[in-house]
């Protein structure tokens, strides 16, 4: 295998929210065009650590954050860090599909160009409709671009999110528990396209769904409690766990 | 079997006294707006709509002096009221965990209950002793009632945006004021525009405060430090005369008040139903 680069090189990394120590010092080093996954029960900290990557997980009050995160070397915690600019740099989708409610289809995808300040025409159609095509929702939308994004169903909403977080063209997908809404035929159209995404950005998922997990993800992160419990490929850690835990959560023995 | 029956009768007889109960509540409401119509509308007419007031003795005239004047005086307490109502909305709702906003919250319920006349000796206090009797004093105090309601209906409205659309938003790599501005406001405008258009119809239907800082005026709008005429103040003024035609004239300003306030409330169901299409 030749040089294998890393996206993100997450160091100490500890989140609170309050007095609440939600992660408890996470060392991890996510690959470059590959898909890692991030499983855990409830409230094991997951989605704080993927919000930790974009710095989401500082907008709510009271949370806090200490280590460093190097996305392309570079510490997003650093004081000259801009959280604006490095979430451009990153698509997030969220648990439950969140499209503008105001605006049309059209608008939802281009939102993310339009509201920092572009509009040339050309160039937003020719965004919107990438963005959608890679999305695999253009073809079922390509006549109601001007319908509202609430009036689609919950499964074409969520690709409506990611061909929204993508017309950004970011370098990294995060996505938190994107499926736990959607029914089992949605849930398998956005597991493919996480596959297809995998081919040019770097891409996180949060799941408590240990089957999603072994189906889409290259590596994968165990998190139990706010720590990190065992990292590696997909493969390992569910055919040859390492740690008792690991191996007792992934044969649902408590979870 | 007997306990259902006792319950059949209970829930009949409730829903019953809820009919009367309601009915009740609008008998008022249907007895004023039919007795003000039935006085009023035989006073209006094109004289009334463009004339000034009369002077005593002197036949016809209208409120045309009236209307201009309330909606001058309306306008420009909407200008003060509206924008800083609107800020301080925004900021209660999108900074409501800094220590400052629930004084400031607090602080603003009050203020939206202070009697109306309160308000109205303040301003006389303030701006009257200073200017005079003024269409700026009677402005002033109907903005400081204005701006509590707006206040109040921004911040709820602006709350009732999911905050999984402002995070959508600030994750895209908006900045923080440009989610509030572009995504926030636009996704509350319809419940903060409802919550002007009550305000205003509120302020345009108060008399007290402008009773003690407006002043008595027959003519025309003459410019912002001189008082001007107004709907409310006609009312009240040409109700208590012993002439007969400026009564009818009080009869015809209730009706055209009536009318205004009757109409934005329409303009706001409007608005707001289209909402949930």
């Amino acid at each position: 295998m030749t040089h294998m680069s890393y996206k993100f090189e997450i160091e100490n990394l500890n989140a609170w929210f309050g007095s609440k120590h939600v992660l408890n010092n996470i060392s991890i080093k996510i690959r470059e065009k590959a898909v890692t996954a991030v499983i855990g029960p409830s409230g094991c900290g997951k989605t704080t650590l993927i919000r930790c990557l974009n710095r989401m997980h500082e907008i709510v009050p009271n949370a806090r954050v200490s280590g460093k995160v190097l996305f392309n070397g570079i510490d997003i915690y650093n004081e000259d860090a801009d959280p604006v600019q490095i979430r451009r740099k990153m698509g997030m989708v969220f648990q439950k599909p969140n499209p503008f409610p105001m605006m049309s289809i059209y608008d939802n995808v281009a939102a993310g160009l339009k509201l920092n300040g572009i509009r040339d025409k050309k160039r937003l159609d020719e965004v919107v409709e990438r963005s959608l095509k890679m999305a695999i929702l253009w073809d079922e939308v390509k006549d109601d671009m001007d319908k509202s994004g609430a009036s689609l169903s919950g499964g074409q909403q969520q690709r409506l999110c990611i061909a929204r977080a993508l017309a950004v063209e970011p370098e990294v997908m995060l996505m938190d528990e994107p499926c736990s809404a959607l029914d089992p035929i949605a849930t398998a159209k956005i597991e493919t396209l996480i596959r297809m995404l995998a081919e040019d950005y770097t891409v996180v998922i949060v799941t408590h769904n240990m089957q999603q997990a072994a189906r889409v993800s290259d590596f994968t992160a165990f998190l139990y409690l706010g720590e990190l419990i065992e990292y590696g490929s997909t493969k390992d850690l569910f055919e040859n766990p390492k740690n008792e835990l690991t191996e007792k959560y992934i044969t649902g023995q408590f979870g | 079997m007997a306990h259902y029956t006792v319950r059949k009768i209970v829930d009949r007889s409730m829903r019953i006294l809820a009919y009367f109960a309601l009915i009740a509540a609008l008998i008022p409401l249907f007895s004023i707006l039919g007795e003000v119509i039935l006085k009023g509308a035989s006073s209006i007419n094109i004289d009334f709509l463009t004339q000034p007031s009369p002077t005593v003795g002197e036949a016809g005239g209208g409120v045309a002096n009236a209307i201009q004047g309330t909606l001058i005086t309306v306008g420009l307490a909407s200008l003060i009221g509206v924008p800083l109502g609107l800020v301080s909305g925004i900021f209660l709702s999108e900074y409501s965990e800094a220590k400052i906003s629930s004084p400031i919250r607090f602080f603003n319920d009050v203020l939206s209950g202070f009697p109306s006349i309160v308000v109205g000796i303040f301003s006389y206090a303030l701006i009257v002793r200073a200017i005079g009797f003024s269409v700026t004093a009677a402005a002033f105090a109907l903005a400081i009632i204005m701006t509590p309601i707006v206040t109040r209906t921004t911040e709820e409205a602006m709350k009732l945006v999911p905050a999984t659309v402002r995070e959508a938003a600030i994750a895209l790599g908006v900045p923080l004021w440009r989610t509030i501005v572009s995504v926030v406001l636009s996704g509350a405008k319809k419940g903060i525009a409802t919550g002007i258009l009550l305000a205003l119809a509120r302020i345009a239907g108060e008399s007290a405060p402008v009773l003690v800082t407006m002043g008595y005026w027959r003519w025309w709008f003459a410019g912002l430090n001189q008082p001007a005429a107004n709907l409310t103040l006609n009312i009240y003024i040409f109700a208590i005369s012993p002439f007969e035609n400026w009564q009818a004239l009080a009869w015809g300003s209730a009706l055209v008040l009536v009318m205004f306030i009757l109409g934005i409330n329409i303009i706001v169901r409007a608005a707001t139903r289209e909402k949930y299409k």
